[in-house]
């Protein structure tokens, strides 16, 4: 079982750099076809200060720690047995290319199912850019499947 | 000028409209080992079969995250990135190594402030839904 006292514990604030390059690296790498999210003057023509970061890309800059399952560990939940529930984003100001991030996660609540062979873990992260503005929020359910 | 070419605005949709649908080439290995890299996911479960295999699984398959950035396309190449206020998914089944992923999206419901509640899908070829998800978009 996991340790119930994490609901509602806060985690070290990640600041991190958004790269133009790990920018494109992530398009080439899931399909992408809108030149805007790969060219920094496409982007600006669209009214981007410089490439967005697409609609999921807030989870891979919470990738960016020393240990990037950093909660999961935390918790001493054992990653192969680790699914991803759901996953939910809000949105605030648009995050592009050269801004630096800061990404604030806590755990909202931790409860199990079928008499704790699954458990559950919701975790909610919110971000900033560099001049304090709202980036929006995401919310990750992730699954447990503890071994019978 | 944008490169989202139609000016979608809220006069002009009507719920049961349907998004136009994305498809994506067949889910490598290299496909997951790139996005692994991109994406900053590494669990070994999607890149390294011997880990899959002593997780109890039959073989790597897709990160769940690779085929909400597909959704995630479905809703750009629609509107602006700029008007979408909320998108979430359920990760509903497992998306196999060799999938080929298509998302679907329709228009469910009108609300005041201009916003439109969008339900999107991410199936497989055998159709069978991978990712359930919601979208709120906000259209001129």
């Amino acid at each position: 079982m996991i340790d119930r006292s994490f609901i509602g514990r806060s985690f070290p604030p990640l600041i991190t750099g958004v790269e133009a390059g790990r920018l494109r690296a992530f398009a080439r790498a899931t399909g992408q076809r809108d030149p805007i999210y790969w060219d920094s003057a496409a982007a600006q023509a669209a009214g981007y200060r410089d490439i967005p970061a697409p609609l999921t890309f807030v989870f891979t800059l919470d990738l960016e720690r020393d240990d990037p399952f950093y909660f999961i560990n935390e918790m001493k939940i054992e990653l192969a047995h680790v699914l991803h529930g759901e996953q939910a984003f809000t949105y605030g100001v648009p995050i592009c290319a050269g801004d630096e991030v800061t990404l604030i996660s806590k755990v909202v609540d931790i409860y199990d199912k079928k008499g704790g062979a699954m458990e559950f873990v919701i975790l909610e992260t919110n971000a900033q850019n560099q001049l304090g503005e709202d980036l929006g929020s995401m919310t990750r359910t992730i699954v447990v499947r503890n071994p019978k | 000028m944008s490169s989202v070419e139609n000016t979608v605005t809220f006069a002009s949709v009507q719920v049961g409209d349907e998004l136009p649908a994305v498809s994506q080439r067949a889910i490598s290995r290299t496909t997951l080992a790139l996005f692994a890299g991109a994406s900053g996911d590494h669990n070994p479960i999607h890149i390294d079969i011997d880990f899959s295999k002593a997780a109890g699984m039959p073989d790597v398959f897709a990160h769940g995250m690779l085929n909400m950035a597909y959704l995630g396309h479905l809703l750009t190449a629609w509107v602006p990135q700029t008007a979408v206020r909320e998108f979430s998914t359920r990760f509903v089944a497992i998306t196999q190594i060799h999938a080929v992923v298509t998302c679907t999206g329709r228009v469910v419901e009108k609300r005041h402030g201009n916003l439109v509640a969008l339900e999107v899908e991410a199936t497989d070829q055998n159709g069978e839904v991978k990712l359930a998800g919601k979208a709120l978009v906000e259209l001129p």
